[in-house]
């Protein structure tokens, strides 16, 4: 079998009835990870949730594959449960549901889906403690309400702690970066790498170059106004470092003058 | 709609009043049968209300001045193993059928000594001096209809007096049964709750319903809190959709005082809960907080009104609401912060949520403030489930549905969290459970 985890193609989307993504091809394997990096607006987060299934985000052509199957036509949780898990730029704080039993009732809607026996509370909190050393989690954090009063580095570091509970086959990272001081970005990082596995793809997209220090990916993806624009190594990361976007903004052919 | 009202809505009871004094226990003391007097006066006075008055505004009682209730009633038809499901372990038991002390349904075993807690008629024939001094001087009949017939037509309720210093730890839980016949019937609880100085008690009220059929409960149930008292106090409206309620709930707080209500509402077709807190002496602080949850074509209307009489008092409202198919709820949250009610710290939240477009809340706080030196804060929400917490939800593999509940339930948690009682708490949660779609997923994940 050689068929790809995730084949995306000529992907269009909009939201409000403004086009977003205007084109977007994209294939990504098993065990690799691919880095998608693009100036503010370009369409990454649209991205991100087209994938996760947000109904605000139109899909008006194209089609997205995961594991040979038409994505598009899953509900969101029918995504998680088949292995689509997507950090948010903006994890969502949620009152009154506490951070661990809601990652239960999570994990075990997916087992269940997966055929898998459900988690027992004494399972799981075994299970859950092992992953928490990973994501260095204080264990109050587990206890109270889904990232209620949590700091922006709390959230973010949650996001990758919920990824490691939860197992994905296909993780998609929204600007987990953003925002982070130098040790919760290591943490991050460290979270992502440990998961690193010939079964498992992630996609991460970033803003910032710096992330890619730490989790060195295998192809970098530049998305510039809703469409991939280049395509390469780990390598063109570093030279988005030295020359910024704008050499890549012109329209092949085109040369008509950008805006910056 | 209609809000036409005849005479003959109001004359029913007006006319049935002197066969139903002549029928009250000798044991009666005249001073009450002169205050019952006084109340089937100015209810014949004031009648049922109407659309057209401003307290009255969004609830039609129309139905309710409609139905030509009867006063006969009997208590027969309900068994200890149709409301074994309303008992608390640990807890003492007081049950009411249709407004009459069943004893045979009551346990009152364990209760400390000194403490009185009896029915309303013994008390009359044991403790006149410890009933007098409060029975009906706190609810006012005035301005209330409701309370005026309550005033008139009471011929039972609970009685409980706490000694000074005492703390009771066993929750008192009374159940208040309506056991409809054939005809609509009407009773009016008559509830009074006393708390001496520095003690300390835990009252459950539970309003339920054995069998089918209309019925009219408006109970008044009065707390005097003494000095430096604590009490906390829990309603659960539970009755059957055919019933109306129409309930008055008047707190009295003494210095120092703390007292907390917590106001759950569930049941009922047209339920209406006046909320009257009275903070008299400095220092007394108020806990007000409700929830309820209708659905179909139920009314909730909540009623709220402290008074800030003395300086230096606290009180805190917090009224949570979830609206499903055409329900529709009312909140009206009045604070009036008297003359001279210094360092006044009042504040009052009201939140609702709508979980279908038929269902509509009105909801309007009123602050009147005649002190320089306060702080009064209020809020009122109206709005749905936020879409990008059940997406969040959704995208770690619960379902839509679930996600929904989920979001229900930590809205309502929010109330739940703050009752102290296990056992009501408990009760609670498991009612949420029931009623929210995939409630097996919720108990998992709270």
């Amino acid at each position: 079998m050689n068929m790809s985890l995730l084949e995306i193609k000529n992907l269009h989307a909009q939201v409000e009835g403004q086009e977003i993504l205007k084109g977007v091809d994209l294939v990504v394997n098993a065990g690799e990870i691919h880095a998608i990096m693009g100036p503010n607006g370009s369409g990454k987060s649209t991205l991100a949730q087209v994938l996760a299934g947000k109904e605000e985000y139109e899909v008006t052509e194209g089609e997205i594959l995961y594991k040979g199957q038409d994505l598009l036509e899953m509900a969101p949780e029918e995504r998680a449960r088949e292995g689509i898990f997507m950090a948010f730029q903006y994890p969502v704080e949620i009152p009154g549901v506490s951070n661990v039993y809601f990652l239960k009732a999570a994990l075990n809607a997916i087992r269940t889906h997966r055929g898998l026996e459900e988690m027992d509370a004494m399972d799981f909190l075994v299970y859950v403690r092992e992953k928490m050393k990973v994501v260095k989690m204080d264990e109050t954090l587990l206890n109270r309400p889904v990232n209620e009063g949590f700091s922006g580095g709390e959230k973010k570091r949650n996001e990758i702690f919920h990824m490691s509970v939860l197992d994905p086959v296909l993780a998609v990272l929204d600007e987990t970066d953003s925002g982070l001081d130098i040790d919760a970005l290591k943490i991050v990082a460290e979270g992502v790498n440990s998961l690193r596995s010939e079964e498992r793809a992630f996609l991460v997209i970033t803003h910032y170059q710096r992330l890619l220090n730490y989790i060195v990916p295998d192809v970098v993806h530049v998305l510039i106004d809703g469409r991939i624009v280049r395509t390469g190594g780990k390598d063109l990361a570093l030279e988005l470092e030295d020359k910024g976007y704008a050499w890549l903004e012109e329209p092949l052919g085109a040369g008509e003058p950008v805006s910056a | 709609m209609t809000t036409t009202m005849t005479a003959s809505d109001t004359d029913r009871f007006v006319e049935a009043f002197d066969a139903f004094e002549q029928a009250l226990p000798a044991s009666q003391p005249e001073s009450l049968r002169q205050q019952r007097r006084q109340a089937i006066g100015r209810f014949s006075e004031l009648g049922f209300p109407t659309l057209r008055q401003e307290e009255w505004r969004f609830t039609n009682v129309g139905p309710i001045a409609r139905t030509p209730f009867s006063l006969d009633v009997t208590v027969d038809a309900v068994t200890a193993g149709s409301i074994e499901r309303f008992s608390y372990e640990g807890t003492v038991q007081l049950t009411l059928v249709n407004g009459r002390f069943v004893p045979e349904l009551s346990d009152l075993e364990d209760l400390p000594d000194g403490i009185v807690v009896c029915s309303m008629d013994e008390a009359l024939a044991k403790h006149p001096e410890k009933v007098e001094p409060h029975l009906g001087r706190l609810a006012s009949c005035e301005d209330h209809p409701f309370v005026a017939l309550n005033t008139a037509f009471y011929r039972d309720g609970i009685f409980i007096w706490v000694p000074r210093n005492q703390v009771v730890e066993q929750p008192i839980n009374l159940v208040l049964v309506g056991s409809p016949s054939a005809e609509p019937i009407a009773f009016f609880p008559r509830n009074l709750i006393v708390g001496g100085e520095s003690s300390q008690v835990t009252v459950v009220e539970q309003y339920v319903t054995v069998g089918e059929g209309a019925y009219l409960t408006a109970p008044v149930t009065e707390i005097v809190a003494g000095d430096n008292a604590v009490v906390d106090h829990y309603k659960l409206q539970r009755e059957s959709t055919e019933a109306f309620h129409m309930a008055t709930f008047q707190l009295q707080l003494g210095r120092d005082s703390n007292v907390s209500s917590h106001s759950i509402s569930w049941g009922g077709g047209l339920v209406r809960n006046d909320v009257n807190a009275v903070l008299d002496g400095e220092g007394g602080e108020a806990t007000l907080n409700g929830l309820y949850m209708v659905e179909g074509t139920q009314l909730v209307d909540n009623h709220m009104r402290v008074d800030h009489v003395a300086a230096h008092c606290d009180s805190h409202e917090l009224y949570k609401g979830i609206l499903e198919g055409k329900a529709r709820a009312v909140f009206n949250g009045r604070i009036y912060v008297h003359h001279g009610a210094q360092k006044t710290d009042a504040k009052q939240t009201n939140r609702n949520l709508l979980m279908s477009p038929d269902a509509l809340c009105n909801s309007n706080p009123q602050l009147e403030i005649f002190a320089d030196d306060v702080k009064c804060t209020h809020g009122s929400t109206v709005g749905q489930l936020d879409e990008t917490a059940i997406f969040y939800l959704r995208s770690r593999g619960i379902g839509e549905e679930a996600a929904r509940s989920l979001l229900t339930y930590a809205f309502a948690a929010d109330i739940v969290e703050r009752i102290k009682v296990g056992a009501v708490r408990q009760d609670l949660e498991e009612f949420l459970f029931r009623r929210l779609p995939k409630g097996d997923i919720v108990r998992q994940a709270v």
